[in-house]
C-alpha cells in the first residue's frame, strides 16, 4: 500500500492503516521529542499524546501542508517545546537552542542512553560541526531559515545551500 | 525549467524541514509532479531525515502503540451500517431538495416567459399608441395651416346654394385672389357615386364661360372635406357639377349641385 493510501485511510480513521503510521514514524517523531525535552521517559508520553492529536486532527492535514511526515514532525515539535517552556519558565529558550543532539554524543554514552549512538556517528560521520548545528535547529528544533542564521550567526542566504550539503553528505553516510 | 538548479538551491531540503510558506510549499509540490527527479529527490532527503530522526530515538517501547490505541476516539459515522442508514436518508433529503429546486426553477422561468411576452405586447400597444398620437398631431398641424390659409385677410368666401339635381346640397368657396387660390368646402355635398367625380366650374357671365378648375378626388378619403383647387381666373361665379370619372370638358347642365355667384 502506497503512502497516499494509506494516509487516506487514516484520514477515514481507519485504526489499522494509523498503526501503520505509527510503526512508521513513531520512533521518528520520539527521537525529534527527546532532542528537545532530554527525558526519554517523559518524552515517550509526549510522543503518546502527539500520536493522539495527529488521530484527532486527522483532517487538517492536507498535501498543501507538505510532506505528511513534515506536518507530524510540526506537532512533535510543537508539543516538545511546549513540554520545555512549562518546565524552565526563563530558560526554554536557552535550552531549545543548545546543541545537544551532536555535541553530546559521547555523552550519551556515559548516560547509558538507549541511543543507537553508533549508527548515529556513522550518520553524522565526517559532518563539520557547523552541519550538525544547522541540521538539528531546522530538522529536530523547528527553526525558521532566519532564526537559524541569527543562531548560528551566519547569512540567511547561506543557510538552505549549506542546509543542502550537510544532507547531502548523510545520504552519501546513508550508502556505505 | 533548471531541474538541477532548481534541486541544487536547496529548497527542497527546507520543503521537507516544513520551512517554506504556503506559497513556496505549493510551488515545490507543482514541480514535483511535473519533475518526477523533484519527487524523487525530496523523498530521498526525507530517508536522511527519518534516518537522523530515527538514531536520535531513545527507542520506543513495544507497547507504544496499544497506549494509545484505546484513546483513539472511533468517529461514529463511520460504521457501516448506521452509515449506509444515513446515507440513505441523505440522499432521499438531497432528491427531494433537488426536486423541489427543479420544479421551482421550472415555474420561474414559466412566470418570466409570461412576464417577457406581457411586456412584449405593452410594448406593441405602446408603439401603435405612438404613432395614433403622432397621427393626430399632423392632422391638427394640417388643420390647423388650413384653418390659417382660410382665415387669410385676402379671402373671400363664396356660398353655394343647392341646385335641382340636389337641393339640400350646399359648399363654400375660400378665393384667395392674391395667390390663385381657392379651397372648396364640400362638406355640404353628398359622396358621389361610384364612377363619379364633382367637378369645380369658374363662370363668367354676358356670354356665359365656364372654366374647369378641377375635380375633387378622393372625396370619401378627404377626412375634412376641404379641397385645394388652383384659379386663375376672374371667376363671377363657381359651380359645382356630378361628371363622370376624369371629369368633362363642359359642365353637364342637368347634374349641377351647388352654384353661387362671387359678386353682391
Amino acid at each position: 500500500m502506497n503512502l497516499d493510501t494509506l494516509i487516506s485511510k487514516f484520514q477515514k480513521k481507519d485504526v489499522a492503516a494509523f498503526e501503520r503510521l505509527h510503526t512508521m514514524y513513531a520512533e521518528n517523531i520520539l527521537g525529534v521529542i527527546n532532542t528537545i525535552v532530554q527525558n526519554p521517559e517523559r518524552s515517550e508520553e509526549i510522543c503518546q499524546d502527539v500520536f493522539v492529536k495527529i488521530w484527532n486532527n486527522a483532517n487538517d492535514y492536507d498535501t498543501s501542508k507538505g510532506r505528511f511526515f513534515t506536518w507530524i514532525l510540526n506537532i512533535a515539535r510543537n508539543a516538545a517545546i511546549d513540554e520545555l517552556r512549562s518546565k524552565s519558565h526563563k530558560n526554554w529558550k536557552k535550552n531549545l537552542s543548545t546543541n545537544y543532539f551532536v555535541g553530546n554524543l559521547e555523552a550519551y554514552d556515559d548516560m547509558d542512553s538507549r541511543i543507537d549512538v553508533i549508527g548515529l556517528r556513522k550518520l553524522l560521520k565526517g559532518l563539520k560541526e557547523k552541519c550538525t548545528e544547522l541540521i538539528e535547529l531546522l530538522y529536530f528544533k523547528g527553526f525558521t531559515q532566519k532564526e537559524a542564521a541569527e543562531q548560528l550567526n551566519i547569512p540567511v542566504g547561506t543557510i538552505k545551500t549549506r542546509n543542502r550539503s550537510c544532507i547531502s553528505q548523510i545520504r552519501e553516510n546513508m550508502k556505505t | 525549467m533548471d531541474v538541477e538548479k532548481y534541486i541544487a538551491s536547496g529548497i527542497l531540503e527546507q520543503y521537507v524541514a516544513g520551512n517554506l510558506s504556503k506559497e513556496e510549499s505549493l510551488e515545490v509540490q507543482h514541480y514535483a509532479i511535473e519533475y518526477p527527479k523533484i519527487q524523487e529527490e525530496i523523498e530521498s532527503i526525507e530517508m536522511a531525515v527519518l534516518e537522523l530522526t530515527k538514531g536520535a530515538s531513545p527507542g520506543l517501547s513495544p507497547d507504544s502503540f496499544n497506549a494509545i490505541k484505546n484513546q483513539l476516539v472511533e468517529v461514529i459515522p463511520f460504521e457501516p451500517n448506521i452509515k449506509r442508514k444515513a446515507t440513505s436518508w441523505t440522499n432521499y433529503l438531497g432528491w427531494a431538495a433537488s426536486l423541489v429546486f427543479a420544479v421551482g426553477l421550472f415555474w420561474m422561468y414559466l412566470e418570466n416567459d409570461k412576464l417577457q411576452s406581457e411586456i412584449e405586447g405593452v410594448t406593441k400597444e405602446n408603439t401603435s399608441l405612438e404613432d395614433q398620437i403622432l397621427d393626430i398631431r399632423n392632422e391638427i398641424t394640417g388643420t390647423e395651416a388650413l384653418l390659417n390659409q382660410l382665415r387669410d385677410q385676402s379671402v373671400s368666401v363664396i356660398a353655394l346654394g343647392g341646385q335641382a339635381a340636389s337641393p339640400e346640397a350646399y359648399a363654400k368657396v375660400y378665393w384667395n385672389k392674391e395667390v390663385n387660390k381657392v379651397f372648396i368646402d364640400a362638406q355640404g355635398l353628398p359622396e358621389p357615386p361610384p364612377g363619379y367625380n364633382y367637378q369645380v366650374w369658374s363662370l363668367k357671365f354676358a356670354p356665359l364661360t365656364p372654366t374647369s378648375i378641377g375635380l375633387l378626388e378622393d372625396f370619401a378619403a378627404n377626412g375634412n372635406k376641404v379641397f385645394e383647387l388652383e384659379n386663375p381666373n376672374n371667376s363671377e361665379a363657381f359651380g359645382i357639377t356630378l361628371e363622370p370619372e376624369g371629369g368633362s370638358a363642359s359642365p353637364t347642365l342637368d347634374q349641377l349641385y351647388a352654384l353661387g355667384a362671387t359678386g353682391p
